[in-house]
């Protein structure tokens, strides 16, 4: 049974999501909750997938648990209510 | 008067004022700095740059301030080193060490973006800057907010070297030891940037910050006389200088202030963290992000943000990538030392160590003229030389003990005498 999944939106991204620092969404993999997050706001949906692809915008990075989930399963990556999803910018240069 | 025009959206096109804006609204994509090119020609000529002062402030005209610099007065301007003993050891021709071990305050080419920043959070109105660092980059926010009259939050990696611990702290930063890598910091960072009023320089100031990176491939082209090295080898971490020395070489030629000679642009990184060399030389557009593990730590950045970018320079401009062992960085580090007196920090090594590799594998031609890279300086990471010197043990000191040193390292030197048969 897919559980409601907290992800954190950053200050950049949130005018996609009406503002807010999180949304919920329902899945049981980080996929899953993409897509119900891409039901939700399908124009950030489009962005964060573009052309309808599948290919995650290379801009993007997910965490769960602080972890890359490119380190993980990707798209197949497990998560329940307990874990702590974030989407991050990626920005850098050190 | 500034020539910026405004904030363009580096793959849709999208343009925005200028302001603490890192990305497109509508695809995502970095936002980089535009400038009216138009407005600058005939003004912004070989004559102006040159009555410039000797920082990287000469190129004011091509940097996003709008007023005058509020630090950085002597940083920039490093020497352009033509190598002929490193040269002739390589078998190539004509060979040119960009030296940003010079650099100041904070000696590597972090002076330079720095330098920007800050000037830029003073302009927007910011009191405090910070940043996510590998070291040489806190090492720079701590310097130049401590010359601006900023406070400073400096987030590294748990595990820096001492060096660059010490000269950050020298300054008065709030340093945050973080548990983990780079990566871990930068995430760390991104989310900062989002709580905090801060300027975190390479996250929320990031268009303007990377902009600072061209002054080193100005200086290249200026100090070559006028003209661009055929051949240019960087060292890849995050992404930044890469396409900057890039920039900054196509921003000289659309101003006719060098002639276009195609100049190819290569990526250096260490064994340990090499996922932009590794996709360069599988022939793809995407890096898969690694976790770090090498000496060089000031380029152990797994996760690149601007790493496709530098792929597609990399290729666009006709050049390649490589990385190197731990042992190989530390050999070029000595050879650079031993050979043209400049003493690197790992990155440095891996560039030098690189550039040798790519030169063996025929890459880089070995008759045209190559500029190597060199960003930081050794005197930071001095740990990682442990091991490299045999033992000095002290002698009294008498003119008696010096002969007796003197005459056994001679006989040290001397072919054994051949044995006689009794």
């Amino acid at each position: 049974m897919p559980e409601s999944i907290t992800v954190t939106i950053p200050a950049a991204l949130r005018p996609q999501v009406e503002g807010s620092e999180s949304v919920t969404a329902e899945g049981d993999t980080i996929g899953g909750v993409l897509d119900a997050l891409k039901a939700q706001y399908p124009s950030f949906g489009d962005k964060l997938f573009p052309n309808g692809g599948e290919q995650m915008n290379r801009s993007i990075n997910v965490y769960v648990n602080e972890e890359d989930i490119r380190f993980l399963e990707n798209m197949d990556t497990k998560v329940t209510a307990r874990d702590q999803v974030d989407i991050i910018l990626a920005i850098a240069g050190g | 008067m500034s020539y910026v025009k405004s904030l363009k959206a580096k793959e849709c096109g999208a343009e925005y004022p200028i302001e603490p804006r890192t990305i497109c609204d509508l695809d995502f994509s970095p936002v980089e700095v535009q400038y009216d090119y138009d407005a600058m020609k005939g003004k912004v000529t070989r004559q102006s740059i040159e009555a410039g002062p000797q920082s990287l402030w000469r190129y004011k005209d091509l940097l996003p301030i709008e007023g005058e610099p509020k630090t950085g007065f002597h940083s920039g301007w490093t020497p352009l080193v033509k190598a002929d003993r490193l040269a002739k050891k390589l078998g190539v021709d004509e060979l040119y060490i960009k030296d940003d071990s010079a650099n100041y305050p904070s000696y590597s080419y972090k002076d330079r973006v720095v330098s920007v920043a800050v000037t830029k959070a003073i302009e927007f109105g910011f009191d405090t800057v910070g940043c996510a660092s590998t070291g040489n980059l806190a090492h720079s926010v701590a310097a130049h907010a401590a010359i601006a009259g900023l406070d400073s939050f400096v987030m590294v990696p748990h595990d820096l070297e001492e060096g660059k611990i010490v000269a950050t702290r020298s300054f008065g930063p709030q340093l945050v030891k973080i548990k983990g890598n780079y990566d871990d910091v930068n995430r760390l960072c991104a989310q900062i940037a989002d709580k905090y009023g801060w300027a975190i320089v390479n996250v929320n100031l990031r268009p303007f910050y990377t902009e600072g990176a061209k002054t080193y491939g100005f200086e290249i082209a200026e100090q070559m006389g006028w003209q661009l090295p055929k051949h240019t080898v960087v060292p890849v971490a995050g992404g930044t200088i890469l396409p900057k020395i890039w920039k900054a070489y196509q921003e000289f030629i659309q101003l006719g202030l060098v002639e276009d000679n195609k100049p190819a642009m290569y990526g250096a990184q260490a064994d340990g963290c090499n996922p932009i060399s590794k996709a360069v030389r599988a022939g793809e557009e995407l890096f898969h992000p690694q976790k770090p593990d090498t000496i060089a730590k000031s380029i152990a950045i797994g996760n690149p943000a601007d790493g496709y970018y530098v792929i597609q320079h990399i290729k666009e401009s006709g050049g390649y990538a490589t990385s190197a062992s731990d042992p190989e960085i530390i050999s070029a580090i000595r050879l650079l030392a031993e050979t043209e007196g400049i003493f690197t920090e790992p990155a440095g090594g891996t560039t030098l160590a690189c550039a040798i590799k790519l030169i063996e594998e025929g890459k880089i031609p070995r008759d045209e003229p190559i500029c190597v890279c060199v960003t930081g300086n050794g005197l930071k990471t001095i740990e990682a030389m442990d091991g490299q010197f045999e033992h000095v043990e002290p002698i009294p000191a008498k003119i008696g003990d010096f002969d007796a040193m003197v005459n056994a390292m001679k006989e040290a030197d001397e072919p054994a005498p051949a044995a006689t048969n009794a």
